[in-house]
């Protein structure tokens, strides 16, 4: 074993998607040193996976756009659930950080007078998503990671070093978030190439590590989204809100299996294309909602007058947000109407002109083509639901991401809880990194400068260093592949899209057991590049966010966005009034509720008082507000 | 439906390494990247490999397949013929770290030269206007998935460790000719650099890089030859040869 490497910096962001490097970026600003800490190769986050936009209200395209009704949409979207103060500063900064993006380099598609286009997209009332073709991801990646090498080269130029301020560690995993006194104290880890082990001191931290996918059979995540931030958050004395929250996105590839789960972007919905089942039908006009009746139209004739006519037509019921989507696929493919491989068929082929569709939607052509022998401007393609985002995560302070009870630790993008209540609408997410991201390099620039230091004791670092060797001290025991997959396994059949409170409770049984047997992960070969040694840790992860995510759907008796209880299909107005909060006492995960905070009067009064009585209860009506 | 399949993965580090031979199960419709991770869960837990979203969006699982700088993700099993062995090494312009993982860092280092872009300064945040023809240029190349295949399969490179410092590679011409079209950018000299301190000239123009490019970006065509042109026009332009001289002027506008 290799010396100890030690690093001080003012604040370590652990993730370098979206939002860590919007992080870093603010951060930077403000004169901070920032360590940018990622699992895979600086530019390969899963940011890069977005395809089809980052919504903000600029009001490009319909001039009607402002954010509160941007506000109104997500709290649409997510039901209510959300925190109505992310939900806010998210409305109300979105276009400031798109525009950003331009100053910097991003080079969005173009409405005819010039401005950034912005495409419709489920859920939003207006066509709102900046997007470049289907690849809107890779170009915020991109723009922000040459952000990152732009203030480089700047400090290249005024200190003689270009990692003076920001250091990016590519390929590290961090296994532990460490505190001191009841504060971050700094993290530790090791390098992926070598296995060699790494002290970060800083006060502050920034968990920007993205989503849980990977807990999940089907999923549209990579290998990363494995819940670090979540685990490591919750391992350091935070709290996780709403983890039973899981967004299966309804359109995946099915075929061939290789391929199952990838996502197929909702553009092709925005753009036109059309949901039918192994009959011919276009179903989803039977699985409109009480709640939206009002906004989608109810017969195929309007359906596509909407896309010439947006002003006095209702919206087609394919552009419904995704979990009603996803479960109206479910319900289709359960009575037998699905397609040969189990989905349903999303055709785009016979509403556009085959040019069209490669110009607006080349990934997607190119997608299909390559990896299901399949020409999306001749034929259907085929889809059905993928485990794409949780909208559960790290319980946060709106205006600073301050993980709430952890001075110190901040979180941003994905792994923050709150934003999206029970249900992200697509395109918020984009829009959710820039925005939080930069909050949270705001909050942890406010804290550096009350506590701007940190020092990490021996036995911290003693204890870190001893759970890194244990894998390889144990000899004979479990797979880390094989539990894994026994894991995806347990959440896809039993905390999947469809839950009842037999099969949750079966759930938290079995991954308790996988938890005992991953304590005897043993490990082959050594510490160089060894995935097997990786896996052992995502694993843990992976097992605590599992754990989580069970126990807080058990609670949850009503169907509510990316929770569908088949035992309680209802959504009901007392359960919109708390949320679930998970914490970690060291061996197993405690859920408990906590009361929403109530919307104060200004935001209350943009709705129809119509339109809450379908969420609230009359005496939250009554009241009307908080203030 | 399954199919046995012989593969030979190369193994090693770079004291040492060599072609292990494997049989694996392939399933229909799976790419190579699937092969390697079932052998991984299976035989070799520490084989070492790079990957991320398995969807040809990321660029992380490049290598070389039968010899061919590819994208694992992106390589069908029913793209080769039955009984046909297939032979997965890793990328070789660049050092290896461990069986098919290669330090790429040749990469950063390169990008960390090119001059980023720069905003016009009075122009405010929103305030923006370019047609969507004069955007599309640009976007062309900013599809790159910076997988680094063509960087590998640059014969100035690949073979000539000795070039790599005054050389920054396909990927790279790319990156400056999309801040060269950039509708705004400021920076005016950027193919002349290009020439004078990124290499350009030792381009020869045989389309490896347009080749192998997963994204289809026609590096070349678009990027290359139009930047050298450029460059010649001004270099062996006397009218320009003596303003540049007589005025001082920075650069080629």
């Amino acid at each position: 074993m290799t010396s100890l490497e030690k690093y001080k910096y003012d604040v370590v962001v652990i993730g370098a998607g979206g939002a860590g490097l919007r992080a870093a970026v603010e951060a930077r600003a403000a004169g901070l040193s920032v360590a940018i800490v990622c699992k895979s190769l600086f530019g390969k986050a899963h940011t890069v996976m977005a395809e089809g936009g980052a919504a903000a209200s600029m009001g490009n395209v319909n001039e009607k756009d402002n954010w509160q009704v941007h506000f109104r949409d997500t709290m649409r979207g997510g039901k209510f659930l959300n925190h109505y103060r992310m939900a806010e500063l998210h409305a109300k900064e979105s276009p400031d950080r798109i525009w950003e993006l331009e100053v910097w380099g991003a080079l969005f598609d173009r409405t005819k007078e010039g401005k950034i286009s912005q495409r419709n997209f489920g859920g939003h009332e207006y066509p709102r998503l900046a997007h470049v073709g289907d690849r809107t991801g890779l170009e915020l990646i991109r723009t922000m990671q040459q952000r990152i090498v732009a203030l480089q080269q700047q400090d290249a130029k005024e200190s003689g070093n270009a990692e003076s301020h920001i250091k990016v560690f590519a390929e590290l995993t961090i296994t532990e978030i460490l505190k001191e006194n009841g504060k971050i104290a700094g993290a530790y880890g090791y390098w992926r190439e070598n296995g060699n082990e790494v002290l970060f001191e800083a006060p502050t931290v920034i968990v920007a590590t993205g989503g849980v996918g990977k807990t999940f059979k089907i999923t549209s995540n990579s290998w990363e989204g494995t819940g670090d931030g979540h685990a490591l958050a919750l391992k350091a004395g935070a709290n996780l809100v709403d983890m039973e929250f899981l967004q299966f996105h309804p359109t995946g590839m099915v075929w061939p299996p290789s391929v199952r789960g990838i996502l197929v972007t909702e553009s092709v919905r925005g753009e036109g294309g059309i949901l039918t089942n192994s009959l011919g039908e276009r179903f989803m006009f039977k699985y409109i909602p009480e709640v939206f009746k009002d906004k989608y139209a109810d017969n195929e004739a309007e359906a596509d007058r909407w896309y010439l006519d947006q002003d006095n037509n209702r919206r087609p019921p394919e552009l419904l947000p995704r979990d009603e989507v996803s479960r109206a696929i479910n319900a289709e493919v359960k009575a037998g109407r699905g397609t040969e491989h189990g989905g349903v068929y999303l055709d785009v082929s016979k509403r556009i002109p085959a040019d069209v569709i490669k110009k607006r939607l080349p990934s997607m052509w190119h997608q299909f083509y390559e990896l299901a022998g399949v020409d999306i401007t001749k034929e259907a393609m085929e889809v059905g639901p993928t485990c794409h985002y949780v909208m559960g995560g790290v319980e946060v302070e709106p205006d600073t991401a301050a993980a709430v009870g952890v001075p110190g630790l901040f979180a941003a993008g994905e792994v923050a809880g709150g934003m999206h209540g029970s249900n992200r609408l697509g395109g918020n997410s984009l829009s959710d990194l820039l925005v939080f991201g930069r909050r949270a390099g705001m909050g942890a620039v406010e804290y550096v400068k009350k506590n701007p230091s940190a020092t990490v004791s021996e036995k911290a670092i003693a204890d870190a260093a001893a759970r890194i060797q244990a894998p390889f001290s144990r000899a004979g025991g479990e797979n880390s592949y094989s539990l894994h997959a026994e894991l995806q396994e347990i959440t896809h059949n039993l905390v999947g899209i469809i839950r009842t409170g037999k099969e949750v409770e079966e759930a938290i049984v079995k991954i308790a057991a996988i938890r005992a047997r991953s304590a005897n992960v043993a490990v082959a070969g050594d510490r160089k590049f060894n995935p097997g040694f990786h896996l052992a840790f995502d694993l843990d992860n992976m097992l605590l966010v599992a754990e989580s995510t069970a126990k807080s759907a058990l609670l949850r008796e009503e169907s509510r966005g990316g929770h569908t209880r088949d035992d309680f299909p209802g959504m009901s107005s007392k359960w919109r009034q708390v949320n679930h909060i998970s914490s970690f006492d060291g061996e197993k995960v405690n859920v408990k509720a906590q009361p929403l905070p109530p919307i104060p009067k200004e935001l209350f009064d943009l709705f129809d008082i119509h339109e809450l009585e379908k969420y609230m209860t009359p005496e939250e009506i009554a009241k009307g507000g908080s203030n | 439906m399954a199919r046995k399949l012989k593969l030979r993965i190369w193994r090693g580090d770079a004291s040492d390494g060599g072609l292990k031979n494997v049989e694996v199960e392939a399933n229909e419709g799976e790419v190579v990247l699937d092969l390697i991770h079932r052998v991984q869960a299976t035989q070799m837990g520490d084989l070492a490999v790079r990957w991320n979203c398995k969807a040809g969006k990321c660029g992380s699982c490049s290598m070389e397949i039968n010899g061919k700088p590819r994208l694992a993700c992106m390589t069908q099993v029913a793209s080769f013929p039955e009984g046909e062995e297939i032979t997965i090494t890793p990328l070789r312009a660049f050092p290896v770290i461990k069986d098919l993982v290669t330090d790429v860092s040749f990469n950063y280092r390169k990008a960390m030269e090119i001059p980023s872009y720069e905003h016009p300064k009075n122009l405010a945040p929103g305030e923006a206007r370019m047609e969507q023809v004069d955007v599309e240029r640009s976007q062309e190349f900013r599809k790159c998935i910076e997988c680094f295949l063509c960087q590998d399969v640059c014969h100035v490179v690949r073979d000539h460790e000795e070039n790599k410092k005054s050389f920054a590679g396909p990927r790279f011409f790319i990156r400056i000719a999309e801040l060269d079209m950039h509708p705004l950018d400021m920076l005016k000299n950027r193919k002349q650099k290009a020439q004078e301190e990124h290499g350009l000239g030792m381009c020869n123009i045989t389309k490896c890089c347009t080749e192998v490019c997963p994204e289809h970006i026609r590096i070349t065509d678009n990027a290359i030859i139009p930047m050298k042109e450029r460059v010649v026009d001004v270099k062996y332009d006397p009218v320009h040869w003596l303003g540049s001289k007589i005025r001082k002027r920075e650069g080629i506008v």
